[in-house]
């Protein structure tokens, strides 16, 4: 009878053992991100690690509403200048050290002025930032800042232990999220562990998660149809019916927040002195020679939405007044004859070296043709395009964003007079204004104002226009549950589980 | 001997000068900005200026070069940008991971091709002989990633038989490791095999119309012996050369087999240094491999002593 129960009980402690391991999500990456330091990464696989790793003062919810996450409300003074935090109670980062009010100021400053930190123009108007109590910050700032929530949503919000600010942090980050870090092999894998004190344990199913960098497309699929991999990011449009058709696996997909387009250049450099970057009804030519939906079918399989706005459709943002227009073939004509080239006008475009992007410029070229918009490609590395780009050696490049939750990260940078993305420096002293007004209230009615007569401006003088939002598009194994694609294409385990 | 070998080392000194000027002159012919390649989403201007100042690329580039220079003279092959990680501290993980999937494919190469070449040679003209010709052939000319992503399907994804990719060091679990490596060796190997299978045919077929064979085989000496014995022996100094030079093509398949299976080495830390723009990291890389050539031909040379004994003495 002993001997039965002891027998009873190893064979339970071997399937609980068994269970424990197998729970281990493996997750394949198209790159390795880069460093693991919230305040010194740049990479977007970064922030999908920092995902599992870092909780954030603010999250996100599919329907982009900003939710608690460490801080459990915030409110906005009425000069728009102090925003107050209240900060969850009984957190703990990794190594067992309290997460407060403290661990917030310290955050905020050292964002502000490592040497290395990218995230200081983010935090900019943040002035100073006041302990009231533990549970109780304000941050005071020097001018007001609507897109500042949505930043704290994203790395500038992410709080690392202040513990292990002294060391190389990035070898060993201390966090406060769901998982901790247990090793790194670089190019090879993150693993990450469950965090027994996490404090919202009940939700996290899983006993860990590992993230492997697989550049190539079909690698990644391969080893998730090997069972080597639990999900993949970035599944390839073309193997999306390789999945679908696949009982073993599953398809999941949401509309990002960015969006694909071509940026010309209108006052960078000599080049800027193009038929195209001189005169907008070329460029308005082009926008309307270019039929979207189709090359959405061809390219992307009809996975991604087509664009004709710096937001997506779903977004509050989103302008009634200029949904995607169909092609119109013959007011493109018209237009290029009105501009003073009836025998047709050359143009040359820069892609990124990509076959998806590739594809969409030949579509592109052949539709503008019949336009007669002579289209000559120009593929570049990835790299040399945007130094290219950066220094205005370019006429129009195919370019896109991967998106931001608040509709400034989207736009500003891109078209304000000297602002850091806009390569083909439009200048334009009514959009200055007008974005500026957006972003310094936090009214929503008031920004939408502002958003959408910014809009009249930039349809009209179209320095850049869009071709298309993408999707983030997964492949996934049938053990995996609970998996739920998110529009800023981040990976949350929350619920997630993986069986046997 | 020893003076041989010491002089031999001190003319590597001025290659590898010469290399590291190169290389660095022509990184920087390359269009493109580490810090911008780097930055992607966050290219506040002034962010992007602090961080070139900080990396030292505003500074003129022979001023570049030279601090390079002096950090690797003192040991110090500088920092990954991207990373921020020492690039020695790189290598000393990646190499190993290299150095083993380069021996596997060795193997391959050598357990496949030298026999090859020597029954292909002895039988010279039969079926035997063509079949080999035509397996090396298509040895060299299907390209490694076709190769690796073929194996991966069939073996990996229908029959389940090996893991798609990864990698594990043998000190921490010796099948498994040996799992993993097998089919990125062999696909490594295949192509080194195709061109020893040739080297050693030809190499053989000069031996054995030499009047010693004729000698030996005059003498009553039974065939195996007069081919590995007599033929074999003297047809290996030219292979060995081969091998020796092989080495650089290892390395260079090595960025194409490592890109395909995901395995963490050398091949794989290049490509991503150069796509990004980490300078220091593809000097370090580029250093060291040099340095491991200049050591296998080095090799090589010890090698023909050992196989021709009028060489020694020299």
């Amino acid at each position: 009878m002993k001997f039965r129960n002891t027998l009873l009980m190893s064979a339970l402690l071997c399937t609980v053992a068994m269970a424990a391991q197998s729970q281990t999500l493996k997750i394949g990456l198209e790159s390795d991100p880069d460093a693991l330091d919230p305040d010194r990464s740049r990479t977007f696989v970064g922030r999908i690690v920092f995902t599992s790793l870092c909780d954030k003062l603010i999250d996100v919810t599919p329907d982009l509403k900003l939710v608690p996450q460490l801080a459990t409300s915030w409110s906005v003074s009425e000069d728009g200048l102090t925003v107050s935090m209240t900060l969850r109670e009984g957190v703990k980062f990794h190594d067992g050290s309290p997460f407060d009010a403290a661990a917030v100021k310290a955050n905020i400053e050292r964002s502000k002025t490592l040497e290395d930190s990218v995230r200081k123009s983010e935090l900019s108007s943040v002035e100073s930032v006041e302990i009231v109590s533990p549970t109780e910050i304000k941050l005071h700032l020097s001018v007001p800042d609507a897109p500042l929530l949505a930043q704290l949503a994203d790395r500038s919000g992410m709080m690392l232990a202040p513990s292990a600010f002294g060391g190389d942090f990035s070898a060993n980050p201390v966090c406060s999220g769901p998982f901790k870090f247990k090793s790194r092999v670089s190019q090879d894998k993150i693993e990450l562990v469950k965090f027994a004190d996490y404090w919202n344990a009940d939700a996290i199913k899983l006993d860990g998660v590992t993230f492997l960098p697989i550049p190539d497309s079909t690698v990644r699929l391969a080893n998730l149809q090997s069972g080597d991999l639990d999900v993949i990011n970035r599944l390839g449009a073309t193997d999306v019916p390789a999945v679908k058709s696949n009982d073993a696996l599953a398809f999941a997909s949401a509309t990002g927040l960015g969006y694909q387009g071509i940026t010309f250049n209108t006052g960078n450099g000599v080049k800027a002195d193009s038929p195209f970057g001189k005169d907008a009804r070329l460029r308005k030519a082009l926008s309307l020679a270019i039929d979207r939906e189709a090359i959405n079918q061809v390219v992307f399989s009809g996975l991604n939405s087509v664009a004709s706005q710096f937001v997506p459709p779903a977004s509050p943002y989103f302008d009634p007044a200029y949904p995607v227009h169909a092609r119109d073939i013959e007011q493109a004509k018209a237009l290029v004859a009105e501009a003073g080239f009836p025998n047709g006008v050359d143009l040359e475009l820069q892609v990124p070296n990509r076959p998806e992007n590739q594809q969409v410029v030949q579509m592109i070229q052949a539709m503008a043709a019949e336009a007669g918009i002579n289209i000559k490609i120009n593929a570049k590395e990835f790299a040399t395009m945007l130094a290219d780009q950066a220094s205005g050696d370019f006429e129009a490049s195919q370019v896109g964003w991967s998106g931001r939750i608040d509709p400034d990260g989207n736009l500003f940078g891109f078209v304000t007079t000297d602002a850091g993305f806009n390569d083909g420096k439009y200048s334009n002293p009514q959009i200055d204004a007008l974005l500026q007004e957006a972003r310094t209230t936090s009214d929503e009615a008031k920004r939408k104002e502002a958003y959408f007569k910014a809009d009249d401006i930039l349809m009209a003088d179209l320095p850049l226009f869009y071709l298309y939002h993408e999707s983030w598009l997964y492949g996934l194994s049938n053990k995996v549950t609970g998996f739920a694609a998110s529009p800023d294409g981040m990976i949350r385990l929350e619920g997630v589980s993986k069986a046997d | 001997m020893l003076s041989h070998i010491l002089r031999r080392l001190l003319v590597a000194i001025p290659t590898l000068i010469l290399i590291s000027v190169f290389i660095f002159g022509l990184q920087k012919l390359l269009p493109g900005d580490p810090v911008l390649a780097l930055a992607g989403e966050d290219r506040d201007p002034e962010t992007l200026n602090r961080l070139r100042d900080l990396y030292g690329l505003n500074d003129p580039i022979w001023v570049q070069f030279l601090s390079w220079a002096k950090g690797v003279l003192q040991g110090d092959l500088g920092t990954s940008i991207r990373s921020g990680i020492p690039v020695s501290q790189m290598i000393a993980t990646k190499l190993p991971v290299t150095l083993q999937l380069a021996a596997m494919s060795m193997v391959f190469a050598i357990f496949i091709g030298i026999p090859a070449g020597i029954i292909s040679a002895v039988r010279k003209g039969t079926k035997l002989d063509y079949a080999a010709n035509v397996v090396a052939l298509s040895g060299l000319s299907i390209p490694n990633f076709w190769l690796g992503i073929m194996l991966i399907l069939i073996v990996s994804v229908k029959f389940h038989l090996l893991p798609a990719s990864g990698y594990v060091p043998p000190t921490e679990d010796f099948w498994l490791s040996m799992k993993t490596m097998i089919m990125p060796a062999f696909v490594l190997g295949t192509g080194l095999a195709a061109s020893l299978m040739r080297h050693t045919r030809s190499s053989m077929l000069t031996v054995m119309r030499q009047d010693y064979v004729r000698t030996a085989r005059a003498k009553g000496l039974r065939e195996p012996i007069v081919i590995l014995r007599h033929a074999f022996r003297n047809a290996l100094t030219p292979v060995v050369t081969l091998i020796a030079l092989l080495f650089g093509e290892l390395i260079a398949g090595a960025v194409l087999t490592e890109q395909v299976f995901t395995i963490p080495g050398f091949g794989k830390m290049i490509v991503d240094a150069v796509f990004s723009r980490d300078y220091a990291v593809v000097q370090g890389v580029v250093l060291v491999t040099a340095i491991g050539f200049i050591i296998m031909n080095l090799l090589a040379d010890l090698a023909y002593v050992l196989l021709n004994p009028r060489l020694r003495g020299r």
